[in-house]
């Protein structure tokens, strides 16, 4: 029991019931975060702040949007585009937000493996972030077919689809998913329980266990330096503040933040009025047709890379139809993530990509490679782009398979 | 000196921020307001010309019902309610009781809107006269355009009646 | 400085990207084609100068049985579900015709209808045209009707009036309370397809596809249902700002506000920066 006094204010008051001052000391001004750090590790705020514009403007949105075949479609286009005050910018920013949260994402991802935060300690925060994306391409997919576009609705047939490839119970889980043989109205309320209730629920929890993560082995530093935090911060606190290695999260780090923030939102915002096109594909503006499916079809940019891989596979191999193996080898691009701190074979060594002799040509290959995928699952599959495309999957999966022995002879060279 | 200098851009930066969040708050605010066609929708006009005596209409005004009752001979007038166009007295008044919002029925019997959910009276010019209810029914904003009336315009008669009341 | 070598590069691989994901993408799945003609070269041009009491003799004995000409008080000869039926499709009204269609193209559609508008592998001996063929009369003749045609307009039409005659036989926009002349069981009879709402076709489409498109139909779509109607450049812009009002009112808004926010983060950015670098300058 808290031996409760006479309180000297208001935060006092608080103190003595919530311990609001010890709460801000942990989470805020005694939280020690490196002090040699460039603006990339400001992509965690950036992203919770596209988060936060995503479920505001959701919530709006959600007063007037209608999970019904019949209405879906009008209730964006009609209502909340024309006729709703401020409803075309929520919309604009919901979509450009969506977009742009991917974009971050990326950014944040090759970050996180080119300082090499998946490992020594920091395996939980990657494979909290690991689950985040596929939380959010969850979010971002069933997301997208609420408008009840040509994209929206045929996306989601292909897709849906793809479950097909289980051995068995393809077929039946397929109708399970949908709810209907084809995608129908029932499968648009369920997405849209997932994308407005579940999912965001899920996120938030595992966002939760993804900051809690960060904790206990800190926060990673551009030279991938093990740093005594217990050392620094008492020479912060003793007011040795240059001589620190050190800052505290709240002013020092999240002053950056704010200043990287601003730039990204001044960018954000020309897109959401002038250039949304990438982002609100033109196709999802005509109302599904299920009898239509529209000449050019595909995914958003940041599946791009995993649909490529699943299309690649164009021909058999050894008697095994190109589409399952193409399915094996879209499954195996997706969980190959999660594992990446466990195929690096020189897992208590830390070093930015540049300071690795063989990891920093794995790591350029791996962007550029995504990159390619990227642009060719956007392409027209026929022809030499057929041939690129196979290519670049097999490249995708060989460099995963080779991870473990260029670590392994990395381990080697390094003195422990 | 260098505290100080500190706190004036923080505060600034707090500053410009509270700005925008009020900005985006009005924004936000203006996306709950009724919409146009919400708005458009709250005038409906009415032709009473063909109207018999002691004949009461219902109609639908801003989703509500709105009993339009052309006085008989027999009914008394009430000139600070009456709508009088010509030589037709007209009772025109928001179908809710306004004790608690259920919707009385008319009896053409006794000449009342009897309101099923607490008894409710009220007389044929829309007056309580019995039970729970505090006031006389309410008289929606109209004009007079001819033989015909628009609910949710406020006309000179309106404006006349609420002066009175 | 690092940061910005940093930010380069980053800058660098999201716009390379970009590009391959949008314009060039793109670019391979809609190959380039020819502007819009709006000279109509393959219909002769009509050098006679037209008669207008002549036009008006053949206009009344050739015309009136299936077109009305409401600006001048005839009314259709009989009702849009009565006309569907026996066509196939409802006729246009006349009333602007001389005016947003080209005279060129007139002139051509009254000799040859099914050349004109370029559905002659929709329409045939097997399958007759909803129009006929004028090709009876003179070339005086035709001259005379396309004057008289000009001559009775006497206001230009509005946005809508351009849509409502050369498009609203057809397509419905929903969203301005428009449903099309034609009942769109009767359109899948006669083109086979049925003429798509085009509420918000100005978005999926965008003006500068929809400008070569309603200019030829089939230089975008092979074995495209719809007809080119022969608007002129001037009336199909007010056909496309028709539907940017109804499919895209907010666009001026949104170019409006979207200034304003951009000034107030890049002030908001400004001051940010200012108090990091005030905070920075204690720690660095």
């Amino acid at each position: 029991m808290a031996e409760i006094r006479k309180s000297e204010g208001f935060i006092d008051w608080l103190d003595q019931r919530l311990a609001v001052k010890a709460f801000m000391r942990v989470m805020m001004t005694e939280y020690w975060i490196p002090k040699n750090i460039n603006f990339l590790w400001a992509m965690g705020v950036v992203l919770v702040v596209l988060f936060g514009v995503l479920l505001v403007t959701g919530l709006l949105l959600l007063m007037y949007y209608k999970p019904d075949i019949n209405l879906a479609f009008d209730s964006v286009n009609y209502t909340i585009m024309q006729e709703v005050e401020y409803g075309w910018l929520w919309r604009h920013m919901h979509g450009v937000a969506a977009s742009a949260t991917f974009l971050i994402i990326y950014i944040h991802l090759f970050t996180g493996i080119y300082y090499g935060s998946y490992k020594k300690g920091r395996e939980m925060i990657w494979i909290t972030g690991m689950v985040l994306f596929i939380a959010f391409s969850a979010e971002a997919f069933s997301g997208y077919m609420l408008p009840w576009g040509q994209m929206s609705y045929w996306a989601a047939q292909v897709i849906t689809n793809l479950f097909s490839g289980i051995p068995v119970i393809g077929d039946a889980v397929v109708i399970w998913i949908r709810g209907d043989y084809v995608v129908a109205d029932a499968t648009l309320t369920r997405f849209f329980m997932l994308h407005v209730v579940l999912l965001p629920l899920v996120i938030v929890l595992v966002i939760a266990v993804h900051f809690y993560s960060l904790r206990f082995p800190h926060v990673n530093n551009e030279y991938s330096e093990e740093l005594d935090f217990e050392k620094e911060a008492e020479k912060y606190l003793d007011g040795r503040k240059k001589e620190s290695k050190v800052v505290p999260f709240w002013p020092v780090f999240l002053s950056k933040d704010f200043f990287v923030v601003g730039f990204f939102m001044t960018f954000f915002f020309f897109l959401c009025c002038y250039h949304f096109d990438f982002a609100m594909d033109p196709i999802n503006f005509e109302p599904a047709n299920s009898m239509k499916t529209p000449a050019h079809i595909y995914p958003e940019w940041y599946f791009l890379w995993n649909y490529e891989v699943l299309r690649g596979f164009f021909f058999d191999i050894a008697g095994i139809a190109a589409m399952d193996i193409g399915l094996i080898a879209f499954v195996i691009a997706n969980m190959v993530f999660f594992v990446l701190p466990f195929l690096d074979r020189n897992p208590m060594n830390t070093a930015p990509a540049h300071k690795r002799p063989l990891f920093k040509y794995w790591f350029w290959i791996l962007v550029a490679d995504m990159i390619v995928l990227t642009v060719y699952g956007k392409l027209p599959p026929t022809g030499v782009n057929a041939w690129v495309g196979f290519f670049a999957a097999i490249l995708f999966l060989g460099l995963f398979i080779a991870l473990p022995f260029i670590t392994k002879k990395e381990a080697k060279g390094d003195v422990q | 000196m260098a505290q100080t200098r500190r706190d004036f851009i923080g505060m600034a930066l707090g500053g410009i921020t509270a700005v925008g969040g009020v900005y985006a708050l009005g924004a936000m605010k203006k996306s709950w307001d009724p919409l146009p066609s919400v708005q458009s929708a709250g005038f409906v006009t009415v032709d009473v010309s063909s109207m018999n005596e002691a004949e009461v209409r219902t109609i639908q005004w801003r989703g509500k019902p709105v009993f339009i009752l052309r006085k008989s001979a027999d009914m008394p007038k009430n000139p600070a309610r009456d709508i009088t166009i010509g030589e037709k007295n007209f009772v025109v008044v928001i179908g809710l009781c306004t004790h608690l919002g259920c919707i009385p029925s008319w009896a053409p019997a006794t000449k009342q809107f009897k309101c099923a959910c607490h008894g409710g009276e009220f007389d044929a010019s829309g007056i309580n006269t019995f039970g729970p209810p505090p006031r006389p029914l309410d008289i929606p904003p109209f004009k007079v355009s001819g033989e015909s009336l628009v609910l949710g315009e406020e006309g000179e008669e309106y404006k006349k009646m609420m002066k009175k009341a | 400085m690092r940061e910005i070598k940093i930010l380069a590069i980053v800058i660098f691989f999201t716009a390379v990207t970009y590009w391959g994901v949008e314009p060039y993408a793109h670019s391979q799945m809609h190959p380039h084609v020819a502007p819009a003609d709006f000279s109509f070269k393959d219909m002769p041009s009509i050098a006679l100068n037209g008669n207008i009491d002549n036009g008006k003799t053949l206009v009344e004995a050739n015309c009136m049985a299936c077109h009305s000409i409401k600006s001048l008080g005839f009314e259709s000869p009989m009702s849009n579900d009565d006309a569907a039926s026996a066509y196939g499709v409802v006729p246009p009204d006349l009333s602007h015709a001389g005016a947003i269609y080209d005279k060129n193209y007139l002139a051509g559609f009254l000799k040859d209808p099914v050349s004109a508008t370029k559905l002659s592998h929709k329409f045939g001996d097997a399958k007759p045209y909803a129009m006929p063929s004028y090709s009876f009369l003179s070339e005086q003749e035709i001259a005379d009707i396309v004057a008289y045609l000009k001559n009775i307009v006497a206001t230009k039409p509005t946005d809508k009036m351009v849509f409502e005659e050369a498009c609203g036989r057809c397509h419905s926009m929903k969203y301005d309370g428009f449903k099309a002349q034609t009942p769109s069981t009767f359109m899948k009879n006669y083109l086979g397809a049925e003429a798509p709402d085009l509420s918000m076709m100005i978005r999926s489409k965008k003006a500068e596809y929809l400008t070569i498109f309603i200019n030829e139909p089939l230089k975008m779509v092979e074995g495209i249902a719809m007809p080119r109607v022969g608007l002129t450049a001037a009336s199909q812009e007010q056909v496309i700002a028709y539907m940017e009002h109804v499919g895209d009112r907010k666009k001026a808004e949104r170019e409006d506000l979207g200034l304003k926010l951009i000034g107030f983060m890049a002030i908001f950015t400004l001051i940010a920066y200012a108090w990091k670098v005030r905070i920075w300058k204690e720690v660095a």
